[in-house]
Order: C-alpha cells, then structure tokens, then sequence
C-alpha cells in the first residue's frame, strides 16, 4: 500500500507561525539589523559588519554588568528555591479557611506592579522613615543603601526574594497536593523519617514543577530591570546595574544603537543557554531512567 | 507478633453517619484472615484504625491487651500493604524493600540478606537495580507488598485488597506465597478484599462485614452453611442464598399459604421473638427438584435454566420470590409442574436478619 503524503497539514501552523513572528522573530530581527549598522539618525546608516561585536567583547563596563547579572541571579536563585520549598511544606495541608488565608497572602506580592515594588522597598529601606532602614540602624547596623554598595545588594536581593519567592512556593505547594496520601501512610508504615518523606518522596515529585520555577525565577531575574532601577537606579556607582540597564542606557541615553542590539543578541543568546543547560541537566535523570525502562522492558 | 482485639469501636468521618458502628472483635495471634465485605462497608477503615493511620471516634484497639490507641503505626509495629502500588519512584527496587529496614538502623548485612530472600519469594531478583519508577503495575505492587514482608518482628501485616491491580493468573500465585510466607512467619494476617474466592483461599478464618459491623467470623464452610446474617447468605455463594418472607402462624410459619416445618429449636427461638421481620433462607445448593410430589415438597414453576458447564442454575418462582436451584448438568427439565424438597436441617431462621434456633452456635 503507498502511504499519501499529504503536507497540507502545515498550512494549519500559520496563523501559530504568524503569531510568532511578530511577537519574536520581526523585533528580534530588527535589533540583528542595529547591531550589523552605524545609525547617525533616521536617513544615516553604515554598515558596518560584525565591528560591533568586536568592539562590545571588550568592552569592560559591558562585562561588568553582565558579571553582576549572573551573581544577582544565582544568588536568588540559591535563596527563593529552597526558602519557596520550605514555605510550600510549612503551609496547611487541607482545604479550610486557613489555607485560602495563606494563599492570599502568599499571593500578595505577586500581584504589585513592578515598579510599585521598587518604590515600596525605596521608601521601607529608608533610614529616616523607612521600617527596615529605621530598624536596621536602631539595631546597631550601619545601613545605607544609597551609599553603601554591600547594603545596596542586600536590599535589591532581599527585594527580589520578597517579591517572587511566593511564586516558587505556590508552584511547591500545588506539586505537594498532587502527592496521593497513600504515599505518607506508607512512609508512616515504613517508619519514614520526616526527612526520608522529603528526600524519597516529596523532592522526587516536585521535581517537574522546580524545573519550571527555577527557569522562570533564572529568566525573570536575569532580565531584571524595573524593580532596580526605581530603588537605587544602578548605584551606588555601579554596584546594582545590571546588564538591562546598561544596554537600555546606551541605546537610549548615548544613542549607540549597534553596541547595544550586538550585545542584546549575546544576552539572548545566554539566557537561551543557561535555560538550556538547567533544563536538560534537571530533566536528564528522568530520562536515563526512562531509557533504562524501555531497554529492559 | 500479638492478637489484635477491638473493643467497642465506631469510626465517623463527617459525625453524621458511621463507617464502623461499635464494633467488637477478636482476632487471635497468628491466623490468616480475611475481612470480607461489599464497597463502603468499612473495611478498609477498620484497616486504618488497626494500624493507626485513623484513630477511631470512639472504642479501643488492643495489641495483645495493651491499649494501643495513642500509639503511631510505628509503635505499633505494623506492616500494611495498600490496594495501589506505593513505590518510592526515585529509588531502585533493591533500595524500596530495604527501605523500612534502614530506618530500623538495621545491620547493612543483615538488610542484604532479608532483600535477597524477599525478592526471591516475588519473582524480582532481575529486577533488583532498576528504578522502581520504570516498572509496571504489578511489578510495583509487588514492591509494595515485599515492603510489608521485609521486615520479620511486626505485630501484624494488614493487606488492604493487595491484588487489585495483577494479572489473574499472577493473583493465584501471589495469594499462594502470601499464605506459604504465613505459614513461615506465624504472624497474624488480616486480608482486605471484597472477593469472596480471594477470601476463602487465603485465609483460615473470614470476617464478613456488613454496614460497618462484622456480623460473622468463622471458617469459609461456616459462612457457607451456618450464614449467621442473611447478607452473609446473600453475599457469600454464587448464587446467594434463597430467602423467603414468612409470617407467624401460631406454632409454625407461613407464606402465601404454605406452611413450613420447623425444629423444635427454632420455634422455641421464635416463640421467644416478636419481630415480624421473619425470613427463611437455603442454599441453592441444598435443594432438589423432581416431577412427583413426595411429602413435604412445594411445588414451584421453573422460570429459566442456565448452564454453567459443569452445573446448571434454575431460576423458580415459589411463593412470590425467585428462587436459585443448583442442579447436575445433565438434569433435564420439561414443562411439567416441579417440586421441590430439601433436608429440613438446611433451612435456616432469620429473625431480624440475624441467624436464630440453631442447635449448635456458630457465633
């Protein structure tokens, strides 16, 4: 029998195609035009080849921003995860008034708009009327962040995991609900310690749903932009400019369009490899497992 | 290893209504038994209790006359296997059934060699290195019960219907092993199930439960001829016992005119009673059909007949009720009038539902 090859079928993916387009691929491929051009003003370009490229990969502030970036997303990374997994295991396990409470609260953060959250930790770490600064200081801390790089990083980090470890928590929590009960009954019956029930049978299943936080919480966080800029606006100096605002301030604030869309691309390009690299690295052990199944089966 | 005795218990889960309604039994250390019943009748609720993963509304759970109440199933020292397959995924099979051993702190040793005999008993030596996540559903459940038999100096191992989810003919097997490991063990075994031939081939004794009470406990021929509650007749036997509605006629009973006759004992138990809930049950089995009618037989109309290879079951109307007839398969049957006799010692009294006017008590 001759099977019919039919390719109609791809015209389905158009309209999916088309949506793509001018979401990703047009805008995308506008800043590939900047970075391969010297743009004097609307009427004036050169092209001017890979001289971009050349120049911002030695380009020293570039680096340095882009260094920050990735200590600035480890390190809430390092924090929103496991803190958000042990929020998830502290909250109500049954459905109740309790637990509608705790979601709520949880969700809170959440639903502020970015540069809202800026200026609410802009005014909360102040040292003259802001709770945290004002508390700080009464405590004995010498705390500034204004003027005091350390002190900046600890509030623009602290900032961070206010505002999106409940994102974490509440994608644990819904991972913890889906576990059948009969599971915890037969750690009860095998003598499971409470670290035995996390390690064995609580991790293993939350597993997918990390994948998903720490790829959203690592994309979100190395783009970040907003939340920074209100509180401290980079500084002191350039303690907290991050890559964004870099890139924005040149191509905005100086104008040069080519340096800024020729590192945007290697921005993107990192952001593609590191989500990349989390997620193949965390859903590797899945499928050795499922490849040692099948060759048995 | 203990006898495990409930005192008085009832169990609620929404304060309404009772999943166990107090009830009071005793199963001696070291049996094989099975705890019968339909869905939703408590079963696996008194499970539950007995191994402490529920703590009943009111009544007490004994181990070995100790009050064991408070205790967490650890205390307790029980093993349960559940009706879905609970492995720990991330694990291999080897590391599932050493689990509860590791976490008695036992010598590494030692585990090696209680994994090793136990993988042999389930057929999963070549399975031993694999993740347990890998496998199939019996496989798994398999784990789940060698989790349950692993360890040597429980109090008890309760199965709540541990073969829901095998093959037919891997179930034959693995029942065989429980009862052969039981055999080994002398630890007491409680298997939930709602399979009466489950039941009867594994265990010694079979509780039948019944709307939250146990209404009989004895060996699979009791139930058959002794059915102490007329569900324990309707539910065990294929098909069920035969009932039939009777009213109180001075010294005997009657139904649509046909008087019945009775032992002595039973009118004395009857005499005694006033209830008008008064049923007599028989077996299908215990009835004969013929074509002339002898003393003391009752005609009935025969409504169908069904074979079933090595019998047949005939559907009879007598008395307003349809009745079940067990016969011979080479027994024909035409369209004359039948009759029907049965030994007079094969018909039983309900009052109330309840077994009443034997000679010996079965209870």
């Amino acid at each position: 029998m001759n099977k019919v090859q039919n390719n109609k079928a791809w015209w389905l993916i158009l309209p999916m195609f088309a949506l793509v387009a001018f979401s990703a691929i047009i805008p995308l491929m506008t800043v590939v035009n900047y970075s391969v051009q010297d743009i004097f003003d609307q009427n004036t370009a050169y092209f001017v080849g890979v001289e971009w490229y050349q120049e911002v990969l030695r380009n020293e502030r570039l680096h340095d921003s882009l260094l920050r970036q990735f200590i600035f997303s480890f390190s809430i990374l390092a924090i929103e995860i496991p803190l958000g997994i042990l929020v998830a295991l502290m909250m109500p396990k049954t459905a109740g008034w309790k637990t509608s409470l705790t979601l709520i609260l949880l969700a809170l953060p959440l639903l502020i708009p970015w540069n809202v959250v800026g200026t609410i930790w802009q005014v909360f770490a102040r040292g003259d009327i802001g709770l945290f600064g004002w508390a700080m200081n009464a405590l004995g801390f010498e705390y500034n962040y204004t003027a005091n790089a350390i002190d900046a990083w600890l509030t623009v980090v602290l900032m961070d995991v206010w505002h999106w470890t409940p994102l974490v928590a509440l994608l644990c929590y819904s991972g913890l609900r889906a576990i059948p009960d009969a599971y915890y009954q037969a750690a009860k019956i095998d003598r499971a310690s409470r670290w035995a029930v996390f390690r064995y049978i609580q991790f293993p299943r939350l597993k997918a749903v990390l994948i998903i936080a720490v790829l959203l919480r690592f994309m979100d966080s190395f783009m970040i932009y907003t939340e920074p800029f209100v509180l401290t606006g980079g500084g002191p100096g350039n303690a907290t400019t991050f890559l964004s605002q870099t890139l924005t301030q040149m191509a905005i604030g100086q104008f040069d369009l080519g340096p800024a869309a020729a590192f945007s691309l290697i921005y993107f390009l990192i952001v593609l490899l590191v989500s990349w690299l989390f997620f193949t690295s965390l859903s590797l052990t899945d499928k050795d497992q499922l490849k040692q199944g099948s060759a048995s089966s | 290893m203990a006898s495990i005795e409930l005192r008085n218990l009832s169990h609620s889960y929404d304060g309404l209504t009772n999943a166990i309604e107090s009830l009071n039994h005793l199963w001696p250390q070291g049996g094989a038994y099975a705890l019968l019943g339909p869905s939703g009748c408590g079963k696996s609720t008194l499970l539950n209790i007995i191994s402490g993963l529920v703590s009943p509304s009111e009544g007490q759970v004994l181990f070995e006359d100790n009050v064991v109440n408070g205790d967490s199933p650890q205390q307790r020292n029980i093993a349960q296997v559940f009706q879905f397959p609970v492995v720990y995924d991330a694990m291999t099979v080897r590391e599932n059934l050493a689990f509860p051993l590791k976490n008695m702190k036992l010598d590494k040793h030692h585990i090696q060699q209680k994994v090793m005999e136990i993988a042999e008993l389930l057929d999963l030596q070549s399975s031993l290195d694999k993740k347990a996540k890998s496998l199939t559903a019996d496989e798994k459940q398999k784990i789940s019960m060698g989790r349950g038999l692993v360890r040597e100096d429980v109090s008890a191992i309760l199965f709540d219907e541990p073969l829901t989810v095998i093959d037919p003919h891997l179930k034959w097997k693995l029942r065989r092993k429980l009862k052969e490991i039981h055999e080994k063990l002398n630890v007491t075994m409680i298997y939930v199930t709602h399979d009466q031939l489950e039941a009867a081939t594994f265990a010694d004794e079979i509780a039948v439960m019944y709307q939250g009470k146990i209404v009989q406990f004895g060996t699979p021929q009791s139930l058959f001829e002794q059915p102490n509650h007329t569900f324990v007749g309707y539910f065990i036997g294929s098909p069920g016992m035969n009932f039939v509605q009777v009213n109180k006629n001075q010294n005997e009973v009657v139904a649509n005119d046909l008087a019945f006759n009775l032992s002595t004992t039973q009118k004395n138990a009857l005499a005694a009673s006033d209830t008008s809930n008064i049923k007599l049950g028989i077996r299908p089995e215990f009835i004969k059909l013929a074509n002339q009618a002898t003393a003391n037989s009752y005609p009935v109309d025969i409504l169908s007949v069904e074979s079933f290879g090595a019998f047949k079951i005939v559907e009879v109307r007598f008395a307003d009720e349809t009745w079940f007839v067990r016969v011979g398969e080479f027994d024909q049957f035409d369209a004359t009038p039948h009759y029907m006799t049965f030994e007079p010692t094969r018909l039983k009294l309900y009052l109330d539902d309840y077994l009443a006017g034997e000679e010996t008590d079965f209870e």
